[in-house]
């Protein structure tokens, strides 16, 4: 039995009806979890799971799957030196908790994917469209936006 | 007595220290930071959104322009990943994995060149600048000697490189081992002990581990505050287990050690080039699979099915199998990481990258409040930032 896998054992363990199944692919394990759950579950792998590193945040839109979206927190051990996926799906206009206050990192990688995807993150300390400006209409990583953009207002001073 | 203010002032986005167009709004007590505000996004070309409706193949050319110091090591990276999802990552000629290396080796010198010679000129000392272009021009002409290009190769393709390296080439990296350890001494000789290079170095950007770590921090940053980490070490790619070199470390991590652990890792890239040229194997550079790669370009002229099998690839692409991967390599900036969703077709359903830089930057405002308007200069041109791989 792989260590990733004993990780997640111990993950769906603690969690139980939270963890929504796991599954490895070409040698990497991913976690479906309850969007729920999202902040209690990223403590619990920094802090019990030594996962101290946020490596990557993102989105994907599965559309016309429902639920459309899903969150991708990809997580990284130094003490395990092992990579780990946790994926939490979401509906169009459903929210997830912010996990900033479990990896700093978070901030800006919860911020591109508002940005660009639309999602909110609850309780965000600063939640604003980070590579696009304030006040741009539609998320441009959604299916249903058009590849050459939609035309905006900008305002010229 | 008259009521002071804070004093609001717009870094950027046209300032030569943002390496791009980053700006950076910085509120002031006389001299000292308060509060920085980075905006992102004036080169925001819509990347990951374009990769979903190029095939594989074409979505290639896209990485080479995120972090144009370091090309080619986005486009191992990539590829690397399409042929995890593939499945095929243990089938690539070794020929192709060792001339991978040593390109993605002189692409790291390269990138540590440009980082010097602009970091070097942010904080007054032009010299260097054109010391250090002097021999990345040597390594550009290295480059184009095999890829064709300077800065946007497209060259790592999915199983193998497109074309052999030529003779000259060897002859020409085996003079540049030979003259460029000289040159990283000349470097060290105008900075390493020069007083006002410490004094605006030392002491200056430093952050503790634990936050490193939070915020994500990758490569040099994160080696100079004494983490010894490494991708091509913890989970090695393109059989880097097999090479013998060391990771530089620091211990307090400041801006002045992120510039030692940079030049230290530029003699460590020469020990890998070194030992990849003794080693490099007879034999092909491409994969032949007529699932994912094209015919030899010779055979194309000559033979209908591989003319076939060439205009196949070409517009319509290879399926990938369904899944996703998250694959990283150690760009010069830090963890460039791709994460790559596949639904089974031609085209990706999610190209995602984690931009080293971008990542990096978010610790700017922590490294730099208290200190004063110069340190900025100094943290960001430590980070090594570069605007096109933050905005994609």
């Amino acid at each position: 039995m792989s260590e990733c896998q004993n990780l997640v054992d111990r993950l769906t363990a603690r969690f139980g009806d939270a963890i929504l199944g796991a599954g490895e692919f070409r040698g990497q394990w991913s976690v479906r979890i309850a969007p729920g759950s999202v902040v209690e579950i990223a403590r619990f792998c920094r802090d019990e799971l030594g996962f101290e590193m946020l490596a990557d945040l993102t989105a994907v839109d599965f559309t016309p799957r429902s639920p459309r979206f899903q969150v991708v927190y990809n997580l990284y051990s130094f003490a395990h030196n092992l990579r780990l996926r946790l994926k939490a799906d979401l509906e169009e206009g459903e929210s997830v908790g912010t996990v900033e206050g479990v990896w700093l990192a978070a901030n800006w990688l919860e911020r591109e994917v508002y940005d660009l995807f639309g999602i909110v993150f609850d309780d965000h300390s600063d939640l604003r469209r980070i590579l696009l400006w304030d006040g741009y209409v539609g998320h441009p990583l959604r299916k249903d936006f058009p590849l050459h953009g939609v035309p905006q207002k900008v305002q010229y001073r | 007595m008259a009521e002071t203010r804070n004093m609001i002032v717009n870094m950027g986005p046209q300032h030569p220290a943002t390496h791009g167009v980053l700006r950076v709004v910085l509120e002031l007590d006389g001299e000292i930071v308060v509060k920085a505000t980075p905006h992102l996004g004036h080169l925001h070309r819509g990347l990951e959104k374009l990769a979903e409706v190029k095939t594989y193949h074409q979505a290639l050319t896209l990485t080479d322009r995120m972090d144009y110091t370091g090309a080619l090591i986005n486009n191992l990276g990539y590829t690397l990943a399409v042929e995890k999802l593939l499945g095929i990552e243990d089938q690539i000629p070794a020929r192709a994995t060792v001339l991978r290396v040593m390109l993605a080796e002189l692409q790291r010198l390269a990138g540590h060149l440009l980082w010097l010679a602009t970091h070097a000129l942010d904080l007054g000392a032009m010299t260097v600048l054109f010391y250090a272009f002097r021999e990345r021009e040597t390594i550009h002409d290295l480059l184009e000697d095999v890829t064709g290009a300077r800065l946007t190769p497209s060259f790592i393709r999915v199983g193998g490189l497109p074309q052999d390296a030529p003779p000259s080439f060897f002859e020409k990296t085996r003079a540049f081992l030979k003259d460029f350890p000289r040159r990283i001494d000349q470097y060290e000789g105008l900075l390493t002990k020069n007083k006002i290079w410490r004094q605006r170095t030392q002491g200056v950007g430093i952050l503790s581990q634990e936050d490193c770590v939070s915020f994500a921090l990758t490569g040099p940053v994160l080696r100079a505050i004494g983490v010894k980490w490494d991708v091509r070490k913890a989970q090695p790619y393109c059989g880097y287990e097999t090479y013998d070199f060391e990771i530089p470390t620091g211990t307090v991590g400041d801006v002045y050690e992120r510039y030692l652990v940079r030049l230290a890792e530029m003699r460590q890239s020469l020990r890998i080039i070194e030992q990849a040229l003794a080693r490099l194997p007879e034999g092909p550079v491409m994969l032949d699979d007529p699932r994912f790669t094209p015919p030899p370009r010779q055979a194309v002229g000559e033979h209908i099915e591989a003319l076939i099998r060439q205009f196949k690839l070409m517009s319509a692409g290879f399926k990938v199998p369904e899944g996703d991967v998250y694959l990283s390599v150690e760009a010069t900036k830090g963890e460039l990481g791709y994460y790559l969703v596949s639904d089974g077709s031609e085209k990706p359903l999610r190209f995602r990258v984690r931009p080293p830089c971008f990542v990096n930057l978010q610790s700017l405002e922590k490294m730099i409040v208290g200190r004063l308007v110069a340190d900025v200069v100094a943290v960001i041109g430590s980070l090594d930032i570069v605007l096109g791989e933050i905005d994609r």
